[in-house]
C-alpha cells in the first residue's frame, strides 16, 4: 500500500496540552543517563512531538504501515530548552509522503509552543516504512 | 574522569577543537527503560520476534536513545544542557542489542568544525557501533559560555 500523498500539508494538534513535570524530566534524564529534573535534555521534545505525530502517522487514511517503521532522520531547533512546569502544545505539519523504491517516506515539521505561544522548539521528524521482503 | 571546572568561550575554540569521547554501552534493560520514559513503545526495540518479523536481525535500539547519548559529549562539553541551539542527525544503521548482560557499546567523537558568530559554534559528532557509523549528517550548534 503506498501512502497517500494528499495528505501533505496537513496540520493535527495534539488533543491537550502537555504538562512538563518534574519527575518527568528526572525519568527521561536517567533513561539517557543524565541527571536533570528542571532543565530538560536535548531530546526531551521527542517525547511530546512523537505522540503528537503517532495521530497523524497512525490514521489508517494515510496509508501509513507503522508496524514496518524505522526512524530516518530527526532535528531540533531550540528557542529555549522544556523546563519543568511549562504547559506545551504541539503543532505537527505533515510535509513530506512519498514512495521510493518500495518504501513509504513521511516527514514531519511540530512547533512546540507554550500556551502564551512562546516557541520552544521545532522539531523535523522523517520516518521510513520499509518495504515487506527486505530488511 | 576529572570533571571539566573550566567550561569553553567562543574566543578560546579553534576548529578542529576536539571534544572529549565517549563510549556508551546499550542494553535490553535500557531499551526497556527508554522506551518507558520517551513513550516509544514500538515493539521492534523489546521483541525479537516482532524485529524479525519486521526484516530486521534482532532487536534495535531506539534511534532517539543513541541520538540522546550522543549530544551528552557535547553538553558535559559546554557543561550546559540548555546551550544546545540546534541538533539533528540521519540514522544509518540500527543498533543491534544483544540479549546478554554486557550490551553493546556505542562510541562517540565529535569536533569543532565551525566557528559561528559568537557565542556560536557548529560541531559536528561521529556515532559508531561494531566500527560502523550508525548516524550521519550529526551537528549541533551550541552557544558557549553559560546559559542563554
Amino acid at each position: 500500500m503506498a501512502v497517500n500523498r494528499a495528505f501533505v500539508g496537513r496540520t493535527y494538534t495534539a488533543g491537550q496540552p502537555y504538562e512538563v513535570g518534574r519527575e518527568k524530566i528526572r525519568e527521561f534524564a536517567e533513561a539517557i543517563g543524565e541527571r536533570a529534573d528542571v532543565i530538560a535534555p536535548p531530546t526531551f521534545p521527542i517525547v511530546l512531538s512523537m505522540r503528537a505525530e503517532s495521530s497523524a502517522v497512525l490514521d489508517p487514511e494515510l496509508g501509513f504501515d507503522f508496524s514496518r517503521v524505522v526512524h530516518r532522520e530527526q532535528r531540533f531547533t531550540y528557542t529555549r530548552p522544556v523546563h519543568a512546569g511549562d504547559v506545551l502544545t504541539v503543532t505537527v505539519t505533515l510535509t513530506q509522503a512519498d514512495t521510493l523504491g518500495g518504501n513509504d517516506l513521511v516527514a514531519f515539521q511540530s512547533e512546540v509552543a507554550t500556551l502564551t505561544g512562546e516557541h520552544i522548539c521545532t522539531t523535523t521528524t522523517s520516518l521510513v516504512s520499509r518495504a515487506g521482503s527486505t530488511p | 574522569m576529572t570533571p571539566l571546572l573550566v567550561r569553553p568561550d567562543h574566543a578560546g575554540v579553534e576548529i578542529g577543537t576536539a571534544l572529549p569521547p565517549r563510549t556508551f554501552t546499550i542494553t535490553r534493560a535500557d531499551l526497556v527503560r527508554y522506551a518507558a520514559a520517551s513513550g516509544d513503545f514500538n515493539p521492534i526495540h523489546w521483541s525479537e520476534r516482532i524485529a524479525r518479523s519486521a526484516g530486521l536481525p534482532d532487536v534495535i535500539g531506539h534511534g532517539m536513545l543513541t541520538m540522546a547519548l550522543a549530544i551528552r559529549v557535547v553538553t558535559d562539553w559546554v557543561g550546559e544542557p540548555g546551550a544546545v541551539v540546534e541538533y539533528g542527525t540521519r540514522f544509518l544503521r540500527p543498533v543491534i542489542v544483544p540479549d546478554d548482560d554486557t550490551g553493546v557499546p556505542v562510541t562517540v567523537t565529535a569536533t569543532v568544525t565551525e566557528r559561528l558568530a559568537a557565542p556560536l559554534v557548529r560541531i559536528e559528532l561521529t556515532v559508531r557501533c561494531g566500527g560502523a557509523k550508525v548516524l550521519g549528517r550529526t551537528r549541533a550548534i551550541v552557544a558557549l559560555g553559560g546559559p542563554r
